[in-house]
C-alpha cells in the first residue's frame, strides 16, 4: 500500500528555509502568512506499514531535530 | 602506527586528510564496503557529500559497512575524527550527541576562522592545551552544531566540548558556538573545521596539523 511521509522541523528548533520563504511572501503580495515551517514528504509503497514508525525514526527521520508523521492510504 | 581515512562515495576531503595523516605517520584509505579494520590505529572520517548527502547529511553514510567497523572500533576505545561531514556522519550514527543542521544564513561558507580549544581527555587533542588559539578553515552548508540545553549543560560540565568558534567568529549559528565535541571517553572527536587543511603554513595554517600529530605521538609512545 502507499504511505506518505510528512517530515518537519520540531518546534523552536531555527528554520532558516522557513523563515527565508516567509520573508520573499510580502514582496508577491501575499501578507498575513506567518511561521512558515519547511519539511520534507516521502512517498512510498510497502507491505508492511506497521514498521514505518521505525524506520521513520531510524532513517527518514532525525527525531533529534525532526517530527514525522504517517499517513497509509488503506485502498 | 596507521591511520585508516574512510572513503565514501562522495567524499571529497580524503586524500587531503589522507596526506595529513601521511605527515606523521602511515596512512591508508578504507573504502565504504570494507568491514576489516585490521592494522588500523585510528580512523578519520573525512569530509565532503557522502552518498550525496542525500536525505540528511550523514543519514546515509552511517548504514555503511565500513561505519559498523567504525562503531565496533570505537566502542573499543579506538580513536575516531569526523571533520565536517564526517561528523554529521558520527552524530547520525550516534556515536555523537547533537546534530548539524543548516547554516543560519543558508549560505555555503569556506572561510578561515579562529578557535578555541577547551581541555578534553581526547588522543586528538593531546598535543593542545586548553586556552590554544587554532586558525582552521570551515567549508560547509550545515554545520548548525544543535543538541538540547540540557545535553549542552552536560556536555560542557564534563568537559566535552573540544572546540568553540572564537567570540565574534561563529559562522554558522551552532549553539553557544560549538565548533566541535566528543564523545563520553573522549576517543571520538568529531568538528565542523577541517584541520587536514590546515596542515602547511604555505596554505596559510598548520595549526590542525596538531590533531593527527597528537594521536600518532601518543599511539607511537604506547
Amino acid at each position: 500500500m502507499k504511505a506518505r511521509v510528512l517530515i518537519t522541523p520540531k518546534e523552536g528548533i531555527l528554520d532558516p528555509q522557513g523563515k527565508a520563504v516567509e520573508r520573499a511572501l510580502p514582496a508577491l503580495g501575499f501578507e498575513g502568512v506567518s511561521n512558515v515551517r519547511v519539511g520534507r514528504l516521502v512517498e512510498l509503497d510497502t507491505n508492511d506499514p506497521d514498521a514505518l514508525p521505525s524506520l521513520c525514526e531510524k532513517l527518514l527521520a532525525n527525531p533529534l531535530v525532526e517530527d514525522f508523521e504517517v499517513e497509509v492510504d488503506e485502498k | 602506527m596507521t591511520f585508516g581515512v574512510l572513503q565514501f562515495p562522495g567524499s571529497c576531503d580524503e586524500r587531503d586528510a589522507l596526506a595529513a595523516c601521511e605527515r606523521v605517520a602511515e596512512a591508508r584509505l578504507v573504502w565504504h564496503e570494507e568491514t576489516d579494520l585490521a592494522g588500523i590505529d585510528a580512523v578519520v572520517v573525512p569530509g565532503g557529500f557522502s552518498y550525496g548527502d542525500y536525505l540528511r547529511a550523514g543519514a546515509i553514510a552511517r548504514f555503511s559497512p565500513a561505519m559498523e567497523a567504525v562503531a565496533a572500533f570505537a566502542a573499543g576505545g579506538g580513536p575516531v575524527l569526523g571533520i565536517c561531514n564526517g561528523f554529521q556522519v558520527l552524530c547520525e550514527a550516534g556515536l555523537l550527541p547533537g546534530a548539524l543542521l543548516p547554516n543560519e544564513e543558508l549560505r555555503f561558507l569556506c572561510r578561515q576562522v579562529e578557535l578555541g580549544y577547551e581541555g578534553t581527555d581526547s588522543p586528538w587533542a593531546s598535543e593542545l592545551s586548553d586556552g590554544d588559539a587554532l586558525s582552521i578553515p570551515v567549508k560547509h552548508m550545515s554545520g548548525r552544531y544543535f543538541a538540547p540545553d540540557d545535553v549542552l549543560d552536560e556536555l560542557e560540565s564534563s568537559g566535552r566540548v573540544a572546540f568553540r568558534y572564537a567570540e565574534g567568529q561563529n559562522p554558522n549559528g551552532s549553539a553557544r558556538d560549538i565548533a566541535g565535541v566528543t564523545n563520553e571517553s573522549g576517543n571520538v572527536l568529531g568538528l565542523m573545521p577541517h584541520p587536514e587543511h590546515a596542515v602547511d603554513p604555505l596554505t596559510g595554517s598548520a595549526d590542525g596539523l596538531k590533531l593527527f600529530s597528537s594521536v600518532a605521538s601518543l599511539l607511537a609512545a604506547a
